[in-house]
């Protein structure tokens, strides 16, 4: 497998800016919570479109703000969506999210509702709707080079069996799709906690882990301000230390096997940015697993290598998550929610090169097309990140 | 049959991965780093996805997995132990 690489393809849609989706959503965007009963409803009456509603966007100011705007902005302008409906209380940020997804050059609409109600807005929302469903319906995917391919990877519900076989096949996919000129993308900040020191010497600059330990650095102050104990039950989880995983040091070594062993880390980006090229990226993020995937969907990501023990059941509205799991015990009681069962890892029947090219199989069969468990099961947390209290 | 697996030579834990392991069991682990294989005498029942010990720790040992610290003991763990957070502790935090 990793020698016809070289000259693999996929099948996606091909956006107004160059970049390439393997979905083809039209979105309806709420500006923030007030807004989500229109986007609902216009989604009801438009059956094909998704609205992706959260519970934010009110009185919000500051670095936290431009956090806001910037993943609504990057998730609308996902080349996962073909076309988008922002809906907003008022006017003045509908048009700001709106002309920031316009730069993408897809079409994308932007309504008030005050002045107007919800069902005037859900009527003229919805009459745009419909024509760009429509419009986005006669899409097609075309064949294109493997490096268009854009792929963010973050663990779940980890336990042991993470360490030994789900994160370093996910490395080894990684190690793999590196030479390749994909673009690739981990983070999770605080739980490298234990093991940032082996991050720091995969950077590929002295500048690029100058920035690493500046956002590493910046995450322990905020767990530091913020801890009441040794954070036991929260990072670890519960779920986690139900698997054996006893401290964040363990946690952090196994979730550092995902990038593999042979990719460095390119460069650093703050939640939600979108990275300037191919490599490997560290991305600043909480290691929630929805908060992390809703912004490697604003980063621009299009396919998701999620690895999990104890089976984090997490999905993303466009951004398809690929789980994978080497815990017998989980595949045997969950198999509905694995993509890929790696299990036999601890079993000695597969390598770690064999579980590689089994995971990069379903990374292909995905772009083209396949739906994820995550999606099958209607699995669609988006979950925006907070930076502090709104004004 | 492995009962559990162990990243590299060097560290003190190694990692169930069979299902219903009862104490008195002679188990046999992998070592993956170094392909080698060991024998030990289990000494609790051991969950799956958790851990033994596989080298004797003293109270206020660094525990060694991948090679690398990650906590130290906070009780004496004997070989074939159940090692896990009531013996156990981050350093960090």
């Amino acid at each position: 497998m990793a020698a016809d690489l070289k000259n693999a393809t996929f099948w996606g849609y091909k956006r107004e800016n160059g970049r390439v989706g393997v979905r083809n959503h039209v979105l309806i965007l709420p500006v923030d919570d007030l807004s989500n009963a229109a986007c609902e409803a216009v989604a009801n009456n438009i059956k094909g479109t998704l609205a992706i509603p959260h519970p934010y966007g009110r009185l919000q100011f500051g670095a936290d703000l431009d956090l806001h705007f910037r993943t609504l902005i990057g998730t609308g302008s996902s080349p996962n969506v073909a076309a988008v409906i922002v809906i907003g209380i008022e006017d003045g940020w509908a048009k700001r999210v709106a002309d920031g997804i316009a730069k993408s050059g897809k079409p994308v609409s932007y309504f008030g509702i005050e002045g107007h109600g919800d069902m005037e807005t859900i009527r003229r929302a919805s009459k745009t709707a419909k024509e760009y469903l429509q419009a986005a319906s006669e899409l097609r995917r075309e064949e294109r080079p493997l490096k268009d391919l854009w792929v963010s990877t973050k663990c779940g519900e980890s336990d042991t069996t993470s360490g030994i076989g789900a994160n370093p096949c996910v490395g080894n996919a990684f190690d793999k799709l590196y030479p390749h000129g994909v673009t690739l993308v981990f983070g999770e900040t605080t739980e490298l906690t234990g093991g940032e020191q082996l991050v720091a010497a995969r950077c590929r600059t002295p500048e690029v882990r100058e920035r690493f330990m500046f956002m590493f650095n910046r995450y322990q102050e905020v767990v530091n301000r913020h801890k009441t104990s040794d954070l036991m039950d929260s990072q670890p989880t519960k779920g986690n230390i139900a698997g054996g995983l006893t401290t964040i040091e363990e946690k952090a070594l196994g979730n550092i096997q995902k990038i593999g062993r042979k990719c460095m880390v390119d460069g650093v980006l703050d939640k939600a940015e979108i990275p300037t090229g191919p490599g490997l990226w560290f991305m600043d993020s909480s290691s929630a697993a929805a908060e992390m995937v809703t912004l490697c969907a604003a980063s621009g990501y299009v396919v998701h290598f999620f690895p999990t023990g104890q089976c984090n059941v997490i999905g993303n509205p466009i951004l398809p998550v690929i789980k994978l799991c080497a815990n017998p015990r989980t595949v045997r009681l969950m198999p509905e929610h694995i993509d890929v069962d790696v299990s036999g890892i601890t079993r000695r029947e597969i390598n770690m090169d064999q579980a590689g090219d089994k995971l990069l199989e379903m990374m292909f069969r995905t772009a083209n097309g396949r739906l994820t468990a995550a999606e099958a099961l209607g699995h669609r947390e988006f979950v925006l990140t907070r930076l502090y209290e709104s004004a | 049959m492995i009962h559990f697996v162990v990243h590299d030579e060097n560290d003190s834990v190694g990692v169930v991965v069979a299902e219903g392991l009862k104490a008195g069991e002679e188990l046999t682990g992998w070592i993956m780093d170094q392909n080698k294989e060991i024998k030990v005498r289990a000494r609790n029942d051991i969950p799956i996805g958790h851990k033994l010990a596989i080298r004797e720790l003293k109270a206020n040992d660094t525990v060694i997995k991948y090679g690398t610290d990650i906590g130290r003991s906070v009780a004496p763990i004997a070989v074939g132990e159940h090692a896990h957070v009531h013996n156990i502790k981050t350093k960090r935090w």
